[in-house]
């Protein structure tokens, strides 16, 4: 046990007020979403709520359908940014990591030097790209420019470099070729990266606003950001609406993060990942 | 992103050390390429493709094929007055961010890394608003600002304070979006700093005590020097990632009041999409990335002289 002096007593009262001061706007917005939008709109403002706590935002959320489209095609963007972005990102760190090929040099330098370009500048012409393919309001259109993640073949890459050779050497001797190796032997070995980058890729995915915002006009196709953003439902006052919206668009992703707590922690302590 | 090679030293030197000798195969041009083949078409190519677009009077709206109309987009640039409020705003906004960013991550890394009781709490705290959406944080912000209804004015008004309309007021604007991007993001380099605080080997801290250093002299001697390549790499990350600021402007004032929060990303956006002026656009666009890839180059140059010494 360590003891209690007076510093860690302050310590630990600055720390309970900052982390206070952090919930406070979840704690809020979960507050004014339950309430009625009478109480939600009245003044002055109280914590209680004079008629009560509801439900009711939330049945009518849900009944109006929107939410339940977006939650869904936010799901199918993610997933599938998340998946194609691992499958391609995996297939060249390990080419990089383990093979020499004709323009390995010049390809990995390509792919470094990427990792600062900031792809949010090109949106101008990748939406005039993307006018020209007929991908304007098509998941594809909103999946395809987000699975180009150079700092994810960077990092996959150097997590291969660091398995020790000799664990394949084995397999080789068998006759086992690279994608075998890469399968059966790399692949299982460099999970915790391979979890780590599929989290971010998948919390940058959902979260994502500008690009899925230009690439989409049809409501049926907007992602959860993009259609809390561009649709507004109610009319008048309609502040415990929106804050139940935003714990809704919020739920999934904080599960998420209690799940993957430990991957998610240590994925931004050992790699940086997530700072874009 | 720099943050690979610089925050894990043990890894890097371990790959140079056991760094696999290739196996020449040519096969490995077949894994590389759905990576590449995705790679021209989205990112390199718009790059190109801008570039040629930046040289043209490219319109969304005009039926015609556009016309190279040489260096004209970029001097109208450099003379249109928008272009430098919204240059600067984006400093400005980058300035109050940045320092908040950074020097409160530090604070909570350093209170959180003392082992009070209660860990999983601060963490959770610190660090759960950065998995929000733009849009919930920008919808949970507003509601807070509101000037009437909203808990910011509530608050004040217990203490006898009277507030504003934060949002709506030209000379607070921009520090209410700081203030709320600063809770949105702060979790990302509180991690970063307490995983860099938490490399530190408790020898050094036993070696200190012994020499009779205290408390303050230890944080001053010895965690906030060894701390100093951790923070270069946030204040890198940092400065890049608030240059690029766009979706909680662009949801919270949209640029207003009198174009008080409008920032370069922004002006981009509307002179494309709102004026439909692609090719003036791309110019701007392009001269915001030079300042970017300047100040990147500028940074690297930085640490690296500062990692000799």
């Amino acid at each position: 046990m360590r003891s209690i002096n007076p510093g860690r007593v302050v310590a630990f009262a600055v720390l309970a007020l900052l982390s206070l001061l952090m919930l406070a706007p979840f704690l809020w917005a979960i507050n004014t979403s339950f309430k009625t939008e009478t109480d939600a709109g009245a003044s002055p403002v109280t914590i209680l709520p004079e008629g009560g706590y509801t439900w009711d935002t939330y049945v009518d959320l849900f009944q109006m359908g929107s939410i339940p489209t977006w939650m869904i095609n936010s799901l199918i963007v993610a997933t599938g940014v998340t998946i194609i972005t691992l499958v391609i990102s995996a297939l060249a760190g390990y080419a990089f990591s383990r093979l020499d090929f004709t323009g390995r040099k010049l390809l990995l330098g390509l792919t470094v030097a990427s990792i600062m370009v900031p792809g949010t500048i090109f949106i101008v012409p990748l939406f005039d790209e993307m006018l020209a393919f007929n991908m304007v309001d098509t998941y594809w259109g909103m999946i395809l420019p987000q699975v180009v993640a150079p700092v994810m073949v960077f990092i996959l890459k150097r997590f291969f470099d660091n398995i020790p050779r000799e664990l394949e050497d084995a397999a080789r001797v068998d006759g086992a070729g690279s994608f075998r190796i890469f399968l059966q032997i790399v692949l299982p070995l460099s999970r915790p990266i391979i979890a780590a980058v599929a989290i971010f890729t998948f919390v940058g995915a959902w979260n994502n606003f500008l690009w899925p915002y230009i690439v989409t006009n049809d409501p049926d196709l907007m992602t959860l950001p993009v259609g809390l953003e561009t649709v507004s439902t109610g009319f008048g006052v309609v502040f415990a609406e929106n804050m139940a919206k935003s714990v809704l668009a919020a739920l999934p992703l904080i599960v998420v993060f209690l799940f993957f707590q430990r991957q998610i922690i240590k994925g931004i302590a050992t790699t940086g990942l997530g700072g874009q | 992103m720099t943050s690979a090679t610089l925050t894990n030293k043990g890894a890097t030197t371990k790959a140079v050390t056991t760094r696999p000798k290739a196996l020449r195969s040519q096969s490995g041009l077949l894994y590389v390429l759905p990576f590449f083949v995705t790679f021209v078409l989205f990112l390199l190519w718009p790059l190109i493709y801008g570039i040629w677009m930046s040289f043209t009077d490219r319109d969304l709206a005009a039926g015609a094929e556009p016309e190279l109309v040489g260096f004209a987009n970029y001097a109208e640039a450099l003379t249109d007055p928008m272009v430098w409020t919204t240059f600067g705003n984006t400093v400005l906004f980058t300035v109050m961010t940045t320092i908040p960013l950074v020097v409160l991550a530090l604070a909570a890394a350093l209170l959180v890394n003392m082992g009070l009781p209660g860990q999983w709490v601060w963490r959770m705290a610190f660090f759960v608003p950065y998995l929000l959406a733009s849009t919930v944080v920008s919808l949970f912000w507003e509601w807070l600002y509101n000037p009437e209804l909203g808990l910011i004015n509530s608050v004040l008004g217990v203490f006898g304070i009277e507030g504003r309309s934060w949002l709506q007021d030209p000379d607070f604007a921009m520090a209410a979006i700081a203030v709320a991007t600063t809770w949105w993001t702060l979790g990302f380099n509180f991690l970063l700093y307490l995983a860099a605080l938490q490399n530190i080997p408790s020898t050094v801290y036993e070696a200190a005590s012994i020499d009779g250093a205290g408390r303050w002299r230890q944080l001053f001697s010895i965690t906030l020097p060894l701390l100093r390549n951790i923070t270069m790499l946030i204040l890198v990350l940092q400065v890049l990632a608030s240059l690029k600021v766009f979706d909680q402007i662009f949801q919270m004032t949209a640029g207003g009041p009198d174009d008080s929060t409008r920032s370069i990303l922004m002006y981009v956006y509307d002179t494309g999409f709102t004026n439909y002026r692609l090719g003036y656009a791309s110019a701007i666009s392009y001269i915001f990335f030079a300042i970017i890839l300047i100040l990147s180059l500028l940074q690297l140059r930085f640490a690296r002289r500062s990692d000799q010494s």
